[in-house]
């Protein structure tokens, strides 16, 4: 008999590290088309793959070991880090909501990125520049996608779910990318951003709670709870904002 | 050894970028929590209250947050 085993929280964490994946890869990608579309293919490619082969490298190095640090400690330091992050993400995915802050225009990246490279051609350093902007964009956006793998991977010692999952978003996005090219800016990634801030929220509430004997009701199941409290205190805090920020508009006219 | 430090310095700024950034409000939030929750759960007793508590005190954390910013 196949036994398939599927927690709630394992479908969480699959959301949440997915979402983070595809996020973070699609403003990544901004730069490698841009990269190569601009001055070689072949250059862009390189750098990104580059910079995925370190990201894997350091997954690998890191994530076994961070398996033997004791769970409750390891939860304690990830849940608070996950706080954080995710109190960030969430922060600014609801005030660009809410049109307090200006949403994230992956046209002006890609813009940014050709001014930047034409530049570089001009002075004779083209291919060079070309390859470190495709691994500086992978790499550092892939940074916070291997910290929440690791974080989130590890805390639930489902640290091959976790990175598997990571890698099936970097290949889907980049196939998707690379169909539409150029059209990234069509990709909700503001509210992809803040269902990840809500996931993220969670989690670091969670295991904060329960390395701090919290007790939570129905164990891995609260999760599920914490996520529909988060959101919904979200979708409060965003109506709330955005129809000050209105009034405020409207007073001014 | 110059270009341990220099790659020493970057660690530890790319950990305050992730962690402080722009908000170190939340960071201290986040902080005063942990004590908070470690308190009345593992000293007082109290951890069914921190069920509750916990995620008001994240949720009042993020509303402050972002109301500093429309400020």
């Amino acid at each position: 008999v196949l036994a398939v085993d599927v927690h709630s929280s394992d479908a969480i964490l699959v959301a949440a590290v997915f979402l983070a994946t595809a996020v973070e890869m699609v403003e990544a990608l901004t730069i490698v088309i841009a990269v190569g579309t601009t001055e070689s293919w072949r250059r862009a490619i390189e750098g990104a793959a580059a910079a995925l082969a370190t990201l894997a490298v350091l997954v690998l190095a890191f994530g076994p070991a961070l398996l033997k640090v004791p769970l409750d400690a390891l939860r304690l330091v990830v849940g608070s880090v996950l706080l954080v992050f995710g109190l960030q993400w969430l922060r600014k995915a609801v005030l660009r909501s809410a049109g307090i802050r200006a949403k994230r225009d992956e046209d002006a990246k890609f813009a940014e990125a050709v001014v930047e490279l034409s530049e570089a051609e001009a002075q004779g350093e083209g291919p060079r520049v070309a390859f470190i902007m495709a691994f500086k964009g992978v790499f550092l956006e892939g940074l916070e996608v291997v910290i929440t793998v690791l974080t989130l991977g590890a805390s639930a010692h489902r640290l091959g779910l976790a990175a598997t999952t990571a890698a099936v978003a970097v290949v889907l996005v980049a196939v998707v990318g690379l169909v539409v090219a150029r059209q990234l800016s069509g990709v909700p990634e503001n509210a992809m951003k803040m269902g990840v801030g809500v996931m993220l929220v969670s989690f670091g509430s969670f295991w904060v709670g329960e390395a701090l004997r919290v007790g939570w009701p129905g164990g891995d199941a609260a999760l599920v709870g914490l996520v529909a409290f988060y959101a919904a205190s979200c979708f409060v805090l965003l109506r709330a904002l955005a129809t000050g920020a209105q009034r405020r508009i409207a007073a001014r006219q | 050894v110059s270009a341990l430090v220099r790659g020493l310095r970057a660690f530890g700024r790319f950990w305050v970028d992730f962690l402080v950034g722009e908000t170190p409000e939340l960071l201290f939030a986040v902080l005063a929590m942990l004590g908070l929750t470690a308190l009345l759960s593992l000293v007082v007793g109290w951890g069914t209250l921190c069920v509750v508590l916990l995620p008001l005190l994240v949720v009042g954390a993020l509303t402050a947050s972002a109301a500093r910013e429309r400020s």
